[in-house]
């Protein structure tokens, strides 16, 4: 890289600039270090927080019953719960094979050419868009033709949040296997096609399902696209032409309710929220740690 | 394709066709499998721009209504009055300026900070933890962060930092009473605490591409760490620190919910920064399923266009400046 | 059986940079030729316009012919159905990660889809043999990963993968070059054993190995070849100077 630094001015060598320079030295340092107590303490203590309210509101009611009707004490989120899955399910069918497709495609056959360049950037890009947007565009496309708020809907607004994440993860890992694995399978006489998906994709396969994991679980506590895709549902439902409940769309609402039961729900929810992501990013860590060679055997 | 059911290699002059070689010279050119392969992945690899215009073109046929009407005052209107089909985005644009300034001033500083300890004087063992950490923080949804907020946060606020702020600030007008808690400042800190880790760790990359000849030169004439960070590390980072920056600003821009349940839901310009106050995020939020007519919905959804390409133009900006130190690398954890 | 090749005004490029300058050669069935020469030479780009590995690189480029039996591989062929006939072994041992020994050693059929059970036995097993593998691996077929062996045994199961789609030459870039001496040996007899029914080209830094398997030698020099000769010959009375310069260690 091209080097920006000019010649560092003179370092004088007097007594009082030395001392000035071993006390600015000295600062900074306290404050580097300062604003990283000053950072991580509180969020070590919004995570500890989290997990206890979480822990001593979560019991077995709260994954086996739908919600009480308003004012009763008990009940759980059952039906959030599926509803998640039903999105989730639906969101993956659509994002993951797409997205891996995607990866592919950057990684194994638009090596260095601008098309993969400007598919990798607008990935990024439109990883960076408010995800409420994507609701509003979702809402235009099936929910108004429909009439009628659907888990279709919002499966797909997760679905078209999944596939960049998971085009740029996949990639990722795809790069991370060595050329001479490739190489091997050219040399045999292997097609190309056959080559990525059963040598390629295959070594980075730990990789890629991890990549996959992570994306599901941030699409996993997106509330804001399903505000008015999948609406929410306070019963038992399993149709995907229906509104249904999400475990993200619950918190918020019960969040802002008035009952102390409610709220005890909201903390259980942001837990089961918090356990998937926590196994999710610690899996995506291992596993790009461990590096993709070792990966199965 | 023929088999003989004597096996493998055969001695002698002969041309000899082992089942194993008659096979293989009768699979074939695989060129159409390769093509269409190739084809497929391509297609896929496209949906991301299909998925880009689609978003496009729904915002602006959804906004179109409003837009007619109201030209481009939308934008400077600050009356929003959805009984008399009067809209103006200015009170949302404001809050959702104001809030991610506010967010941006509490976290740049820290965010650096914390990346300057964790890249030049953090222990090995401390490191990989803190990172992992800050890895989870930014994975963390964002309705647990409200309710995280609405919670602690927000108590916290109205008893202790609100009322102290009001003592020592309060001359200026920019914390004045009555505090409730909840507002611009609240969400300011809650986006501020969201987007820390995302400033922290893309900070942290940056730096840490700065390479290592750079800090011994440096070194090797005599200067003390912080001058060889300030001369060698930041100096050299600092178009991507700047880029690193702009994607915090960027995620501060669209976060929805936490905002939501913080910052009051109040349409009003004020100066106090403890007042309730209304982001272009929230009002679409929390009004968009309730729109009742045509114009009012229209009205949400040229929000949410106007969102829309400012966080495109903001993210794009970000990533090329981050692009230009790290050198495409993938960035990670965003 | 092997055939012979044919090499006619053969040249190669990485981008703007000329790798290979008219190179005509032949290569004699049955034998194994080792191709010497300094770093940088262009022997490697060479084997690897052999088996038209060298265009999967993007900037790689080819004109030229190359025969291999009757075929001309460029014109008449497709690059899948040239590399199934012409086997490669690479400066670094590559099992596929994934597989045990019993997949690497198929990997080459069944990846072309290759069902046969019987048949696919018999070849792993025989494939094995001629690398000089089986006996140390005939227990643990399927249990071991291939990237579980040392090196040298990793670079015998690549040859036993090479071998397995019975191809009629087998290029070896350098294929001891990452191997202890001991492998080394072990290689080298393979070749000795393996030539009476392939055809051999074998790229090699060390020229006591060329002195050792191959009947044939050919000296490259910045990109052109610069004499090709019976192998004694090259090294006891070589007919260039810079080859024998070469020899001698006056550079390289």
């Amino acid at each position: 890289m091209a080097s920006t630094t000019a010649m560092p001015p003179p370092l004088r060598a007097s007594a009082s600039n030395r001392v000035l320079r071993v006390v600015m030295n000295h600062l900074a340092t306290a404050a580097a270090v300062g604003s990283t107590i000053l950072v991580m303490a509180p969020l070590i203590a919004i995570f500890a927080y989290l997990l206890f309210m979480g822990a001593s509101s979560l019991n077995l009611a709260f994954f086996t019953q739908v919600p009480k009707p308003v004012g009763e004490v008990g009940g759980g989120m059952a039906n959030s719960i599926l509803g998640s899955g039903i999105l989730l399910a639906i969101a993956s069918l659509m994002g993951v094979p797409v997205g891996i497709a995607g990866g592919i495609y950057i990684a194994e056959f638009g090596r260095g050419k601008r098309l993969a360049n400007m598919v990798r950037f607008t990935a990024d890009v439109l990883n960076g868009v408010p995800s409420i947007v994507m609701g509003i565009a979702i809402y235009t496309l099936i929910v108004v033709p429909q009439k009628h708020f659907s888990a279709l809907a919002g499966g797909v607004a997760l679905g078209i949040m999944m596939i960049p994440t998971i085009t740029r993860t996949t990639e990722e890992m795809l790069l991370m296997v060595p050329l001479n694995v490739r190489e091997a399978a050219l040399g045999l006489g292997v097609p190309n096609w056959r080559s990525v998906l059963s040598i390629t994709l295959r070594t980075a396969s730990p990789g890629v399902i991890t990549g996959c994991m992570l994306a599901f679980a941030r699409v996993a506590g997106e509330t804001a696209p399903l505000l008015f895709t999948a609406f929410g549902n306070q019963f038992w439902s399993t149709s995907v032409n229906q509104p249904i409940a999400a475990l993200p769309l619950q918190i918020f609402v019960y969040a802002l309710s008035p009952y102390d039961d409610w709220h005890r729900l909201a903390w259980a929810g942001a837990l089961v929220l918090i356990v998937l992501i926590v196994v999710s990013v610690a899996l995506v860590r291992y596993v790009a740690g461990r590096g993709v060679l070792k990966g199965a055997s | 394709m023929t088999q003989r059911t004597d096996s493998g290699a055969s001695p002698g002059a002969e041309p000899s066709l082992s089942p194993v070689r008659t096979y293989l010279l009768n699979c074939g050119n695989s060129s159409l499998a390769d093509r269409a392969f190739g084809a497929l992945m391509l297609v896929c690899a496209l949906s991301i721009f299909a998925i880009v215009i689609l978003i496009l073109v729904e915002l602006i046929t959804g906004s179109k209504l409003a837009i007619q009407k109201f030209g481009m005052s939308f934008f400077f209107g600050s009356a929003w009055d959805p009984v008399n089909g009067n809209f103006g985005a200015l009170p949302f644009i404001y809050g959702t300026v104001m809030s991610s300034i506010l967010a941006l001033i509490i976290a740049v500083p820290l965010a650096v900070g914390v990346a300057i300890f964790l890249t030049e004087m953090c222990p090995a063992w401390l490191r990989g933890f803190l990172a992992f950490f800050t890895e989870l923080l930014a994975a963390i949804p964002s309705v647990v962060y409200g309710l995280w907020a609405i919670f602690v946060l927000i108590p916290l606020l109205r008893q202790y930092v609100d009322p102290f702020l009001i003592k020592t600030l309060g001359w200026s007008g920019i914390f004045a009473p009555p505090n409730y808690g909840i507002g611009m400042f609240a969400a300011g800190v809650i986006l501020a605490i969201m987007i820390l880790p995302i400033i922290s760790s893309l900070t942290r990359e940056v730096m840490s591409a700065v390479p290592h000849a750079q800090r011994e030169a440096v070194l090797a004439l005599g200067a003390t760490r912080w001058e060889m960070i300030r001369m060698a590390v930041l100096r050299n980072a600092r178009i991507g620190i700047v880029g690193a920056v702009i994607l915090g600003l960027g995620r501060a821009l669209g976060e929805t919910m936490a905002v939501t349940m913080v910052i009051g839901n109040r349409p009003e310009i004020v100066r106090s920064l403890l007042a309730p106050a209304y982001s272009m995020a929230s009002v679409i939020a929390n009004e968009f399923s309730e729109a009742s007519d045509e114009l009012y919905l229209s009205a949400l959804i040229e929000i949410g266009l106007a969102l829309f390409i400012v966080t495109i133009i903001v993210n794009a900006l970000a990533r090329v400046l981050v692009w230009a130190v790290t050198r495409g690398a993938p960035v990670r954890g965003t | 059986m092997g055939v012979a090749i044919e090499v006619s005004d053969l040249n190669a490029w990485y981008g703007t940079n000329h790798t290979l300058q008219s190179i005509n050669l032949k290569i004699p069935a049955n034998h194994a030729t080792a191709l010497i020469g300094p770093s940088g030479c262009g022997k490697s780009t060479f084997v690897r316009c052999l088996n038209r590995m060298h265009e999967t690189n993007p900037i790689g480029r080819v004109t030229g012919t190359v025969r291999v039996g009757p075929t001309d591989i460029y014109a008449q062929a497709s690059p899948v159905e040239i590399r199934r006939r012409i086997g490669m072994v690479f400066q670094r041992p590559n099992p596929f990660p994934t597989m045990s020994i019993y997949d690497n050693v198929a990997s080459g059929l069944r990846l072309n889809g290759f069902r046969n059970r019987k048949v696919l036995d018999e070849v792993v097993e025989r494939s094995l043999q001629q690398a000089a593998l089986w006996d140390e691996v005939k227990n643990d077929l399927k249990k071991k990963s291939g990237a579980s062996l040392s090196g040298g045994q990793q670079q015998r199961l690549c040859i036993a993968r090479a071998l397995a789609v019975d191809p009629e030459v087998m290029l070896m870039d350098e294929p001891a070059s990452a191997l202890d001496p001991v492998s080394t040996a072990k290689i080298e007899d393979l070749i000795f054993q393996l030539k009476s029914q392939y055809t051999i080209v074998i790229v090699t830094h060390n020229m006591q190995q060329a002195a050792r398997v191959a009947e044939n030698t050919g000296f490259f020099l910045n990109g052109k070849l610069v004499e090709f000769d019976a192998t004694h010959k090259i090294f006891t009375n070589p007919t260039d100077k810079r080859t024998e310069d070469y020899i001698t260690g006056r550079f390289g």
